[in-house]
């Protein structure tokens, strides 16, 4: 029964899970418990998956027994069981950390809602990866979505609050921009099941109506996953919001904007989309921006949470530039960043979670002389810097490998100069904050202070393992991305 | 124990060595005892190896996969082997160093100062036995990062700078060009492993072999060329023992290494000179080399001359290279030896003046010959043998090199070198007439030393380490040949 | 004539659509930015809806007589929609009063104002 249902139960049962967390009003353990029981759940339903679909197998569910094209499909390849791991993997991580973090950051009396809210964050990003359904993604996006907005207001600062309803309003302009070309598409082809458009898509594909449907999908999944110039509420969102929410979302939310917008160019139009308009030429132009210039904005950066945002913003660029490239290696080199960076920013954002613990503050002068006072936390931030960096040996290092092999197979050196330059640029901020936190003494009569609770340091430390571990051990990630960019160019 | 097994444990002695180092602490006599045996253990297991290379094995061994085909691989070849054995065998000495310099000038975090001290080592000798581009950069890399906490030893601002200066350029060299020009390589050849002969040839012609080559140079910081030398002296802020075994001898020497490497094995120098890629390689090193000896002229700080000295010194190496002749080649590699036991004797004799006598400037030491004999009569060898003047180790390699360029009919080079020789003399010779024949400035402090006919030497250990390093400077005169016999078949074809 | 004419129902949406993106874009007070956000979403109701019309159609039961039906799916897809709307809209004005609670303003250049120059304040 349980394996028959494999593909349903890692959207259901968060979404079921979520309303069970109003009970826990009186109990932000019992909130807590729940959260972390049902990721730890979709975290090994997802690598169920996974290895059912390593094999090149397709999973496919028909909700209601309904039968596809009529009634709603979940379709489980490896792509999509790909990002479920990232999603529910980095959920079960949080979790773990999220504990002691979430009482210091958040009022007591709103903790269970806090966990309510992820729970439906958790359906609706696994349900995104999951569906085979356009306009059924569409409903799972603005669940993730508009449950992402209420969990970035629960920050402590008010400027949480006014950084969420500029996220509103943005993610909802996006997401309706989505539904437009979702509306378009079904005009010319009558259907909304992605395996169906396959088949009828390329018909009318050089119609006008599809023509505007692509680019109303771009923007609208371009403002959903912080594409550059339309990424002006991401560094507000994950300044301000908890250090737990900052961690998950920058781990997992943008990761999955970019599989939709990969689905949607590689799955639905088969890549023949680049032929019709240039919206590879369109992102890769704006990532070659967004990774400079963003980079360049990160280095003068006080805060170092608004700092690593600006970053997320380039590295999405990172991204970007793999999927625009149209080749099996640039594929490859996209959706490997899309884990690698998951790990490498979900260490970072972890630490910087026990740092705000601690000190109650993340700005860089702040963090003078934390290297001695918390060698731990402080060595899992500069471990997962050096990964974001791209020093052998880290996730990043990988990544960095197949997107300039990616650029050098189809001989664009400019282009790999210029990733190349921006990593420099990594660098640069990085080491801004490693020296002052080893090399400057803490000012004197600041409070002493220790190390983080156990409870958070170890979930961190997991993630920093994984950042060194899949940059030893590339086996499962380039195996999975190269199958998985292999079957999407139809190779 | 096979060779196999001993190149990955003198790679993991000074790992495990770290580790003791970091928990004996608390207890100075005993983390100095930990870091002299490891250094020791580490010197045997590397020595232990030689035989076998010296017979014409070539241990190889592959510790696992990080890329498809691109795996962590371990090759003890001759050249690695020297380098093993020139950074292993300095580090005993250097270590009986350290301990008279950090606690004469008593130091801060030494627990820290010695632990990344035996990182660095280890990734030193994961650079030297290393059997593929990807391994040597990873080990490159760390060794980079293992260094910067010991040069921003002191953490004042001014340190800061200067660390900053270090850790930038090898890190941007490294990221933007040498690893660009390992995966153009990689996309080219689909192969990272050295090669007798090299990888190259027949995969890329014309104007980019010279490009490639341009990105390798340029790539490997830490072989100072002009123009990101920048971070050698900016490394002198370090403590001497740093800049003693470090940026003489290790980091730098990895650098230069890395250079011959690439030279010998990736492009393969016969493919080199047929393409003639290397003669814009000549004329950088050639001009750095120049460039580098006037500058050093000119610099009264005693570390920073010797800082600029070095950058000369890494382009003899790397013009040896780009020469591409075996003698060159040879030369280039003797070298790496000779001159890492002339330069670490001179930059402890110049952290003995300073722990002693509290100088760092050239102008201060008049007459410190009378108070400081030792180190000063040491710092004369030394100098002598980066001159190349017989009998002294400086002299063979010189020699060679002088051949390589002969044998590249590139006579205008033979007189590159004999002229930095002239250079070198320059620089160094007075600062031995200073000490030795001007009387001591009436003001100074150590004039009233002088006036009781008191010596006032450094502590201890610093004499034992600079008199074996100097003796180890005329030893190698003697020994030259054997170093050509090791490195005699890198060239064979 | 006829792209006027015979495509009206287009020509509506677009007319609201860009109403309610510029009220988004152009207005300050959040009141009015969130009714803007509202006019955008129903702009693209209307779209949905009128595109399953079929002229001379009627709802979708099967009864005698009748032979020409609308598409019922878009209708239902815009249910499912609409709920969205309205909770987006919910949690926007939610947030408002939480905006006017500690800024004391819903005006956006007001607050963007205080958060920049009013940081210290706040420590």
């Amino acid at each position: 029964m349980i394996s028959a249902n494999l593909p349903i139960l890692h959207v259901i049962i968060p979404l079921i899970g979520a309303p069970l967390g109003l009970l826990f009003s009186r109990s932000p353990t019992g909130a807590w418990l729940l959260a972390l029981i049902i990721s730890w759940f979709t975290l090994a339903d997802s690598l169920a998956l996974l290895l059912i679909v390593s094999g090149g197998e397709v999973v496919s569910y028909e909700i209601g027994d309904w039968a596809a094209p009529w009634g709603i499909e979940y379709r489980v390849d490896m792509l999509a069981a790909y990002v479920i791991v990232i999603v529910s993997g980095i959920g079960a991580v949080t979790m773990l950390y999220a504990r002691q973090s979430v009482e210091a950051e958040i009022p007591r009396d709103r903790i269970y809602l806090f966990y309510t809210m992820y729970l439906l964050t958790l359906s609706g990003l696994l349900g995104i990866a999951t569906t085979g359904d356009t306009f059924n993604l569409f409903v799972f996006l603005e669940i993730s979505s508009l449950s992402t907005y209420v969990m970035v207001s629960l920050g402590a600062e008010r400027r949480a609050l006014t950084a969420a309803f500029r996220y509103l309003v943005l993610g909802t302009l996006g997401a309706t921009f989505y539904v437009i070309g979702v509306g378009l598409m079904y005009q010319m082809t009558g259907t909304l099941n992605m395996a169906d458009l396959v088949n009828r898509l390329p018909e009318v594909a050089e119609t006008r109506t599809i023509l505007a449907a692509v680019a109303f999908l771009t923007v609208g999944i371009g403002l959903k996953l912080g594409l550059f110039p339309v990424h002006v509420w991401l560094p507000n969102a994950y300044t301000y919001a908890p250090s737990v929410v900052t961690a998950f979302l920058a781990a997992t939310a943008t990761k999955v904007a970019v599989y939709v917008l990969v689905r949607i160019y590689y799955t639905l139009f088969k890549g023949g989309v680049f032929e019709t308009l240039p919206v590879d030429e369109i992102l890769l132009a704006l990532s070659l921006v967004a990774i400079v210039a963003m980079s360049a904005v990160a280095i003068f950066q006080t805060n170092v949470k608004r700092l690593l945002a600006y970053s997320s913003v380039a590295q999405i660029g990172y991204m970007l530039i793999g999927i625009s490239l149209v080749t099996i290696t640039g594929l490859t080199a996209g959706i490997l960043h899309l884990f690698n960076h998951a790990l490498m920013k979900g260490a970072l954002f972890l630490a910087l979670g026990c740092v705000f613990f601690r000190i109650r503050s993340v700005n860089v002068d702040d963090m003078a002389g934390l290297g001695k006072a918390m060698p731990w936390t402080m060595a899992a931030f500069v471990t997962g810097g050096l990964s974001l960096i791209g020093i052998p040996l880290t996730v990043g290092f990988v990544s960095k490998w197949y997107l300039i092999l990616a650029s050098l197979e189809k001989e664009w050196w400019p282009l790999a100069a210029v990733i190349l330059f921006s990593s420099l640029l990594a660098v640069i901020y990085m080491w801004r904050v490693i020296e002052v936190a080893y090399f400057r003494e803490r000012p004197a009569g600041a409070a002493t202070i220790g190390e983080a609770p156990l409870a958070m340091l170890v979930p961190m430390w997991v993630l920093v393992g994984a950042n060194v571990y899949f940059g030893i051990d590339t086996d499962l990630t380039v195996g999975t991305a190269r199958a998985a960019a292999t079957f999407l160019m139809g190779g | 124990m096979t060779p196999e097994t001993l190149s990955q444990l003198a790679i993991a002695v000074p790992l495990i060595g770290s580790v003791f180092i970091l928990l004996a602490g608390k207890w100075p006599n005993l983390r100095e005892a930990v870091t002299l045996t490891t250094a020791v253990i580490m010197f045997i297991t590397v020595a232990s190896i030689t035989p076998s290379v010296l017979a014409g094995a070539r241990p190889d061994v592959v510790l696992w996969e990080i890329l498809p085909g691109l795996a962590i691989r371990l090759t003890i070849e001759p050249l690695g082997m020297l380098f093993g054995l020139v950074s292993s065998g300095l580090w005993i000495i250097n270590s009986v160093y350290s301990i008279g310099y950090m606690r004469g000038n008593r130091e801060a975090h030494q627990t820290r100062f010695y632990f990344y001290f035996a990182i660095a080592l280890a990734s030193a000798a994961g650079v030297a036995f290393s059997g593929n581009m990807l391994t040597l950069f990873i080990f490159y890399e760390v060794l980079t990062l293992s260094t910067y906490p010991l040069v921003a030893h002191h953490g004042d601002p001014a340190t800061m700078r200067s660390a900053r200066t270090y850790v930038g350029i090898l890190l941007s060299t490294s990221i933007g060009l040498l690893l660009f020009g390992m995966i153009w390589t990689w996309q080219l050849t689909g192969t990272l492993d050295f090669k007798q002969g090299g990888i190259l040839e027949g995969k890329v012609d014309g104007v980019m072999v010279a490009v490639l080559l341009a990105l390798y140079m340029f790539g490997i910081g830490k072989a100072a060329l002009m123009p990101v030398h920048r971070w050698l002296p900016a490394a002198m802020v370090a403590p001497t023992p740093v800049s003693a075994l470090l940026h003489a001898v290790a980091v730098v020497k990895a650098g230069v290494f890395t250079v011959l490497k690439v030279v010998v094995y990736i492009f393969g120098y016969e493919f080199l000179a047929e393409t003639s890629a290397s003669d814009w390689l000549m004329i950088a090193a050639a001009g750095t080399l120049l460039f580098s000896s006037i500058v050093a002229m000119r610099k009264d700080n005693l570390k920073a001359r010797l800082a600029y000295s070095t950058v000369s010194q890494l382009s003899y190496i790397v013009l040896g290279a780009a020469l591409a002749t075996a003698a060159g080649i040879i030369g280039g590699g003797m070298h790496l030896a000779m001159h890492a036991m002339g330069k670490i004797t001179l930059f402890f004799c110049a952290g003995a003046i300073y722990t002693a006598a509290h100088k760092t400037e050239i102008s201060q030491l008049n007459g410190i010959g009378r108070t400081m004999p030792i180190t000063m009569g040491a710092f004369a060898v030394a100098s002598l043998s980066i001159i190349g003047i017989p009998p002294l180790g400086g002299t063979w390699s010189k020699f060679h090199l002088m051949m390589g360029a002969a044998d590249a009919d590139q006579i205008i080079y033979v007189a590159v070198f004999m002229l930095s020789s002239l250079l070198s003399a320059a620089y160094l010779v007075p600062v031995v007439t200073r000490a030795f024949l001007r009387p001591p400035d009436a003001k100074s402090a150590g004039a009233a030393a002088t006036a009781e006919g008191g010596i006032r030497e450094a502590p201890l250990p610093c004499l034992i380490a600079i008199c074996a390093t100097a003796a180890g400077a005329f030893a190698l005169f003697f020994f030259a040949g054997d170093i050509a016999r090791l490195l005699e078949p890198i060239t064979a074809n | 004539m006829e792209t006027v004419i015979g495509l009206f129902n287009y020509w509506i949406v677009i007319v609201l659509m860009m109403a309610g993106f510029y009220i988004v874009i152009a207005q300050e007070n959040m009141i009015k930015k969130m009714v803007g956000l509202s006019i955008f979403q129903v702009a693209v109701f209307v779209f949905y809806i009128s595109m399953s019309n079929v002229f001379g159609g009627t709802a979708p039961i099967a009864a005698e007589g009748f032979t020409l039906y609308s598409n019922p799916l878009p209708h239902v897809l815009i249910l499912t929609a609409i709920v969205v709307g309205v909770a987006t809209t919910a949690l926007g004005l939610a947030l408002i009063v939480r905006i006017k609670e500690e800024f004391g303003t819903i005006e956006d250049d007001r607050i963007r104002d205080m958060e920049e120059h009013g940081e210290e304040s706040e420590a």
